[in-house]
């Protein structure tokens, strides 16, 4: 057991391969809630690449961090999904080529 | 070969919660209904909170938990129910130019970001660590991040109001 010291790299690999599986949703899927849930792996993603990282210099920073993003996906969440539920009263549709009110 | 299984049970476990994890995030991507995304998210989620407990940071596996699959896929899920979701049917279109760009592109993208980060960490990694909770949090609230610790409440609750605001129906 060394508290995870040889795991660092792994776990960076890791988070390129959760990272990539989240863009490639983002593009594929049609469904607005699909491609919300892709850009929540990618922000998981980044946030293992905090901790490795914090692990790998010893320092705790990388975890404040996470703890950041952490709210603020948790305040992106709540604000999107009541976009989404607004935009689907008005539209009927959840598909994202329709959700373009926001345009100007 | 049991005392090696023994002696590298992390390593064991964390591969075992890795390949769950990207499964899982693979199902996320392929699957067509929302419903079953949102599941395998979970899954996905938990088994993240299993490798950052690995990596020596019980504070954050828990948070994961508590804040991520508990919390935030709850609201998905809420919304998921609330909304009349379908199966998608359409597929991306696209002619083949399109996805022989996006694949180029896409593997690009797979060599910047893993070049970055396996570069990053070729050094051997520091041996002592300590990221329980009362580490982390007098870190937190040290006048480093205290601003910024207090600038996040203020950001909630304007989320909040935000919310409430937009999913408000029209009078």
């Amino acid at each position: 057991m060394t508290g995870g010291a040889d795991l660092v790299t792994p776990a960076l690999l890791l988070s390129l391969g959760l990272f990539v599986i989240g863009v490639v949703g983002v593009f594929l899927r049609r469904n607005i809630i699909t491609v919300f849930m892709c850009l929540e792996l990618m922000l998981n993603a980044v946030n293992l690449a905090f901790v490795a990282f914090s692990r790998w210099r010893g320092t705790l920073d990388g975890q404040v961090l996470v703890f950041f993003v952490l709210t603020v996906a948790a305040a992106e969440a709540a604000v999107g999904l009541a976009i989404i539920i607004a935009g689907q009263r008005h539209k009927d549709t959840l598909d994202v080529d329709s959700f373009n009110l926001l345009k100007w | 070969m049991l005392d090696t299984i023994i002696a590298h049970s992390d390593q064991v476990v964390f591969y075992f919660f890795a390949a769950t994890a990207l499964l899982s995030a693979l199902v996320v991507v392929g699957q067509r209904h929302p419903t079953y995304s949102a599941f395998a998210l979970i899954v996905t989620l938990c088994s993240l909170s299993a490798v950052f407990g690995l990596l020596g940071s019980p504070f954050i596996a828990v948070l994961q938990v508590v804040v991520y699959a508990g919390a935030i896929m709850v609201l998905f899920l809420f919304v998921l129910m609330l909304l009349n979701v379908k199966r998608e049917e359409r597929v991306a279109g696209g002619g083949w130019a399109l996805k022989v760009t996006a694949f180029a592109l896409g593997a690009v993208l797979v060599v910047q970001v893993g070049s970055v980060l396996t570069a990053a960490a070729r050094a051997p990694a520091a041996p002592g660590f300590n990221a329980s909770t009362p580490y982390v949090a007098r870190l937190l609230f040290s006048p480093t991040y205290l601003y910024v610790f207090e600038a996040t409440s203020i950001l909630i609750l304007a989320a909040l109001v935000g919310a409430v605001v937009l999913a408000k129906s029209d009078p």
